[in-house]
């Protein structure tokens, strides 16, 4: 009896095996030269509970605000998701506020005229350019790419950005660098465009958080995750439902199917008794004359 | 068990099967008679049913919401996963729910590989399973494009490129693909269309896969044909139905592990910027599954001989029931062929491997070697080991009860290892 668990288990495990590996390599597809170098941080929106810290959001919010989009649209973002569960929860008047700062251009109107009017919770975040050739004139030629999916758009993700800001270094002796570009220690290239955009104070936090530069550096990568991934929390959350409610099922299916085959000529004895039977016949019949073996 | 013919109980019943046999047909998909020791690794089919399905279910509701303009693709992507309400629920379902379906299509091809599933009188199970393979890889090439990432546009500009290697027509069929000179707005809406429509004639041919499957009925881990009118097989419901059932629910647990925890892990970061002509990315590399293709097509010195290879392998294994030429189906009594097929397995996973790695150094290198290792495997192997490999003793059947087990057949071939040279017939 026990041969045959470990049999079983021993297939299982290379099927589990078998499974895991072709995960794996279809991972280390893409993991290229310096995913690893990474600053590793403990996101709180990592792993299977992870959630948003509202205040950092908040924070990272006003970051975006002053600092980033200057240059940086988020196109896909709109006022009202400022306020929506799962994201920064700023109150409905708030998300209001925010976006009635903000010169929205409607029209046309009823004299075929465009026409200013104050942003409203259904309007998209409003772009700093007009179009990407606008960006990149502005900028030396380098377009601002614009933040919507930006941690999904670099490998390494949330510890990409974070360490991005933080990588900004001297360059080594010896490195040439042209007129208004910088030295990054984790760009792909050490060569960025933008100059170093946040310092120990750039923002004064509204809540009273001292605004030192990691600070400032997570709030704004834990904002542009959530705006990537703004059902971030509901899918954690309804991820855990279906798992429940799948091993559950999972187990009555299992405890169904044992039953309904065991009304087929009850195979388990059968094949416990074809096992004892070779287990029998081995232990019997090992070193002794074949002749009598049946 | 055997299959008992349906009898109508009703008048009504009687008066409508008579005209169109519903009644019996789905009486048949019940009582189906299966082997009693099919074990877990054919589930797979059902399971890829069950992919399918979700495939198409998912993919009707994001075409609701989808625009096929390079304009508003990558918009009306991120729309979905946005403001539609559970519309990253279904993109990430329909996204991941292709790699799935790869997963198990490339377990259930396996499978087939191992217990020589293609062989007689089975060859059309495994052609139509083919075509249906071949669909795939098109429908979810197509299906990448859609997104208009930069992954989309250069896999695109990377994939059609190759049509135009082939002599004469090979411009003009490029230029039919692209309906214009380069991937523009028609390429996109041209394989949204396709795209929409291969999958019901993948379900078309799932019809055809599965009869040609009920005419020999099903082959089995021993691969010896079972007897009908026997306790060797067991109705298809709710015998097979639970176990499908049982296993379903296991994939589901991978499957949405991915979905709701891992959503973008199969995916390339790349596709998350928007597609831009004028910037090439570093690597283009297509999704996990297509990566062995794409080893053997730059393994290929030469434009037109890489294509020429990366159909040919496909094409191979066409030819694979006439190849292997041995009249014993499962591997398990193959000893030879057993090892063999480890090894194929393993040059697969490394040509995919090399796939995404850049056709360098080394990796090139690697790649030549796989890609004519696995045209050995058909080509040359095959048919070498159907005429000379000695197969292990057979049992009578498949319910001879030493044999119902994993493991008791490795006895069972210990036992008769021991006492070869004597009459291994009498051994039972």
């Amino acid at each position: 009896m026990k041969g045959k668990m470990l049999v079983r288990l021993n297939n299982l495990f290379v099927k589990i095996f078998f499974v895991i590996f072709i995960m794996l390599t279809s991972n280390s597809v893409y993991s290229e030269e310096n995913k690893s170098e990474f600053i590793k941080n403990n996101w709180s929106f990592q792993g299977v509970f992870g959630t948003f810290d509202r205040a950092s959001l908040q924070r990272g919010y006003q970051v975006y605000q002053e600092v980033c989009s200057g240059c940086h649209s988020i196109q896909h973002l709109s006022y009202r998701n400022l306020s929506e569960k799962g994201g920064p929860e700023f109150l409905l008047e708030e998300a209001k506020a925010i976006a009635a700062q903000f010169e929205i251009t409607d029209g046309p109107n009823e004299d075929g005229e465009m026409f200013n009017r104050p942003g409203r919770l259904t309007d998209k975040f409003v772009s700093p350019f007009s179009n990407a050739k606008a960006a990149a004139a502005a900028n030396g030629g380098a377009y601002p790419p614009d933040m919507s999916v930006l941690a999904k758009a670099r490998k390494g993700g949330a510890d990409y950005i974070y360490s991005l800001l933080m990588g900004y270094e001297e360059a080594p002796a010896g490195y040439e660098l042209d007129d208004g570009v910088y030295y990054n220690k984790y760009m792909p290239g050490h060569k960025i465009k933008m100059a170093e955009p946040i310092s120990e104070g750039v923002v004064e936090y509204i809540d009273g958080t001292e605004a030192t530069k990691s600070q400032i550096a997570k709030d704004i990568t834990v904002f542009l995750v959530w705006a990537g991934d703004p059902h971030l929390e509901a899918r954690h959350k309804m991820g855990f439902k279906v798992f429940f409610y799948l091993i559950i099922l999972l187990t009555l299916v299992y405890l169904s199917k044992q039953k309904v085959w065991s009304r087929f000529g009850s195979k388990e004895i059968e094949e416990d008794e074809a096992f004892d039977k070779i287990e029998r016949v081995v232990t019997e019949y090992e070193g002794e004359d074949p002749k009598t073996f049946k | 068990m055997s299959e008992e013919k349906y009898v109508p109980k009703s008048k009504l019943a009687k008066w409508f099967d008579s005209r169109l046999p519903l009644l019996s047909l789905s009486h048949h998909l019940r009582s189906y008679p299966t082997p009693k020791n099919l074990n877990y690794w054919w589930t797979f089919g059902g399971i890829l049913t069950f992919c399918l399905i979700t495939q198409i279910v998912t993919g009707i509701i994001l075409a609701m919401h989808y625009v096929a303009h390079t304009e508003h693709a990558f918009s009306s992507v991120e729309h979905i996963m946005r403001d539609v309400n559970y519309g990253w629920l279904m993109r990430y379902v329909h996204s991941n729910g292709a790699s799935m379906f790869f997963l198990a299509v490339y377990i259930h091809i396996f499978r087939g590989l191992y217990f020589g599933s293609y062989k007689a009188p089975r060859e059309m199970i495994w052609i139509t399973g083919l075509v249906i393979y071949l669909l795939m890889m098109a429908t979810a090439f197509m299906g990448y494009v859609l997104p208009w990432g930069q992954m989309s546009f250069w896999g695109a500009t990377v994939i059609t490129n190759l049509f135009s290697a082939i002599p004469f027509i090979g411009e003009s069929v490029t230029g039919w693909l692209w309906g214009g000179f380069s991937v523009d707005n028609p390429t996109l809406n041209r394989f949204y269309s396709l795209h929409y429509l291969l999958p019901f004639l993948i379900f078309g041919l799932v019809v055809l896969h599965i009869w040609s499957l009920h005419v020999p009925g099903n082959n089995n881990p021993i691969g010896i044909e079972v007897k009908k009118n026997s306790n060797e097989t067991m109705p298809f419901h709710p015998y097979m139905v639970m176990k499908d059932l049982l296993a379903m629910l296991a994939f589901l647990l991978i499957f949405f592990g991915f979905v709701f925890f891992l959503p973008d892990f199969l995916g390339h970061p790349d596709n998350y910027i928007p597609a831009d002509p004028l910037v090439t990315p570093a690597h283009i590399v297509p999704e996990w599954y297509l990566l062995p293709f794409y080893a053997i097509l730059r393994a290929i010195p030469s434009k037109l001989g890489g294509v020429i290879f990366m159909f040919a392998s496909i094409f191979v294994l066409v030819g694979l029931p006439w190849l292997d030429s041995s009249k014993v189906r499962s591997a398990t009594f193959r000893p030879i062929y057993r090892k063999f097929f480890w090894v194929l397995v393993v040059v697969v996973i490394l040509l995919g491997y090399l796939g995404a790695k850049p056709p360098e150094g080394i990796y090139l290198i690697l790649a030549r070697i796989a890609t004519a290792y696995y045209f050995i495997h058909f080509l040359i192997l095959l048919p070498l080991l159907g005429r000379y490999e000695k197969n292990d003793p057979l049992p009578m059947s498949i319910s001879d009860p030493v044999l119902d087990k994993p493991g008791a057949i490795d006895k069972f071939k210990e036992m008769a290892g021991k006492y070869e040279g004597e009459n291994v017939s009498t051994f039972k």
